[in-house]
């Protein structure tokens, strides 16, 4: 069932450089292992055996920044972890991409209050905000889909010109 | 946004030991961001070589404003906040609020009501189980237990999901009853769960009860004698895995649970194998009361007719013009409470959770205060895990079951 049975005969296929290593990214995207609160769960719901987020080429979830390539902001950012946020997502290697993962993370959900920053963007830029409190692990994964999207259309000059 | 503070060991001074200062033991962060804490914990480490000389917990990495968040809003409104505070137990916080405030404006509760919640808050303290045994698993390399806990765990939030529409945070439970009668697939699907479960159970036994490897990881360590485990106010499976028979299910039953022939899983033995031992003795614990409550489930009303607190019914508000208006008054305005302080504990998964609730005449309560079961079994661990190895801390962390929304709140 490779690529080779699919393709067969097909002998030579062009395409760009620009599409072949977008669509790479999108097929090995490891999410770091990190869980802040309520939609952490959810998130281990959607990593288990039932949704099964690995059938889309992330089931590596890695606990190192280093390591990984998407941060799931899973859960409220409270005061006191927003630079800890901040640190982790700077430690991760380029390119990289943020998920707002539920109500809180996008912005601020229920607790409009004095110890929750009002949405994860006031940290760190976001390239998708999946909503509900907390999301379906559907919802969880249609927002990765969704990030896909958003991957396989990326030009090199932007990303040059975003980091740099 | 703030930076994060550079800090020096002059801060720690009071918290370490003297050989710290002079370098012979190494200071070593483990968290906030760490896969086996957890959650957000951050735990200053001093180590000799791989012993854990000391053992600081830094907390409130997670800190919500729950309880301050909660005297701004009605006592109607104020419920969806308990929810989100100890994020594997909602059921269970809600019981704990709704009690609360029934006792602080007196208001009653059907019979059917009561033994919905129950049965409820049973499967809510199996599935908060199998989070914690599948995250245990996790913790000492046991992949596979994740994959089973969880496959059960789906069945039980579908059942929520049918109930109220939501799969984790339900706020089912309303002040004098619940939100709305179950729908008639509720009891097969409690059934079908009841029937599997138990074989299930098993299946977990099998995997890790007998298991050399487990047993390595497990037997023997982070001993917890009672009379520490009493000194530090730890309660739940913690407390009962060091002997003492403390549940208040029994103790202080609520919401109908003396009608029920249960046992509580008491050990004497206080280590983390124990208390692994309890919790698994307590799923099947749960299933009996759950059996027990479906079989006698009563029919009649699940909500209080007591008008001056509970919203009347969808039906008559579309015929009554005095309903809608007394609807729409309860909802923006609330209801009010009498000023007087009120103090309702259940036994959440983790242990005795409680919520203090002070009334001033009007709509909103004037201080909400929560008793937490993780703050105090966190407490004991800096005791707990003096002179084990790094790698054994995960196990005993593990083994006290923290919830870090529970803890900073």
């Amino acid at each position: 069932m490779g690529v080779e049975q699919k393709l067969g005969d097909m002998g030579v296929v062009t395409t760009t450089l620009e599409n072949v290593v977008n669509w790479s990214r999108t097929n090995a995207m490891w999410p770091m292992l990190f869980g802040l609160a309520c939609c952490a769960i959810e998130m281990m719901a959607a990593q288990a055996s039932n949704y099964d987020m690995s059938r889309f080429g992330m089931e590596l979830m890695r606990a190192s920044p280093r390591q990984s390539d998407l941060m799931i902001v899973a859960g409220r950012v409270s005061k006191k972890m927003g630079p800890v946020l901040r640190r982790l997502y700077d430690q991760m290697p380029e390119p990289k991409w943020v998920i707002a993962m539920g109500d809180c993370a996008s912005c601020g959900g229920v607790f409009n209050n004095y110890a929750i920053f009002q949405g994860v963007d006031e940290v760190v830029p976001v390239d998708v905000y999946v909503a509900g409190c907390p999301p379906r692990p559907e919802a969880l994964i249609h927002g990765v889909l969704t990030l896909y999207e958003k991957v396989k259309g990326e030009k090199f000059k932007d990303l040059a010109e975003k980091y740099g | 946004m703030t930076q994060i503070e550079e800090v020096s060991i002059d801060q720690f001074k009071h918290l370490v030991s003297e050989r710290a200062l002079t370098g012979e033991t190494m200071l070593l962060n483990m968290g906030p961001q760490h896969p086996s804490t957890h959650g957000v914990l951050r735990l200053l480490l001093e180590l000799d070589g791989e012993i854990v000389v000391n053992c600081i917990p830094d907390i409130g990495y997670l800190h919500t404003g729950i309880e301050k968040n909660m005297e701004a809003k009605t006592y109607q409104k104020a419920e969806v906040m308990t929810d989100r505070l100890d994020y594997m137990n909602p059921m269970g916080n809600n019981l704990a609020y709704v009690m609360a405030v029934e006792k602080l404006v007196d208001l009653d509760v059907p019979p059917r009501a009561q033994a919905l919640r129950v049965i409820l808050v049973e499967l809510q303290r199996i599935a908060s189980h199998l989070v914690w045994l599948g995250s245990v698993g996790l913790d000492l390399a046991a992949m596979s237990m994740f994959l089973y806990c969880f496959r059960e765990r789906e069945q039980i939030l579908d059942i929520f999901e049918l109930v109220s529409g939501q799969r984790m945070m339900t706020t089912y439970f309303r002040p004098g009853g619940v939100w709305r009668d179950v729908p008639v697939e509720f009891e097969k699907a409690v059934r079908e769960f009841l029937k599997i479960f138990p074989k299930r159970i098993d299946e977990y036994e099998t995997l890790l009860t007998k298991n050399p490897l487990f047993l390595d990881r497990m037997l023997g360590l982070g001993l917890l004698d009672a009379a520490t485990a009493l000194s530090y106010g730890v309660t739940g499976p913690t407390l009962r895995a060091s002997g003492v028979d403390w549940d208040l299910r029994k103790a202080r039953p609520y919401s109908g649970y003396e009608q029920y022939d249960f046992n509580v899983p008491v050990l004497t033995e206080g280590d983390t194998y124990a208390r692994y031992l309890v919790r698994i003795q307590e799923f099947r614990e749960s299933l009996k009361i759950i059996e027990q409550a479906l079989n006698k489930l009563p029919f009649g009303p699940v909500r209080s007719e007591n008008r001056k607190f509970v919203p009347p019914p969808r039906s008559e508000i579309g015929v009554s013009m005095e309903s809608l208006i007394h609807h729409f008054k309860l909802w923006t305005e609330g209801f009010p409470a009498p000023r007087a302080s009120v103090y309702s504990a259940i036994e959440s998964p983790r242990g005795e959770l409680a919520l203090m609730l002070e009334g001033d005449g009007g709509p909103k309560p004037l201080r909400v205060h929560l008793r937490t079961p993780s703050f105090d079994n966190l407490s004991v661990l800096p005791h707990i895990v003096k002179g084990h190895l790094v790698a054994d801390l995960v196990a005993i962390l593990a083994s006290i079951d923290i919830v870090l929304g529970d803890i900073d709140r």
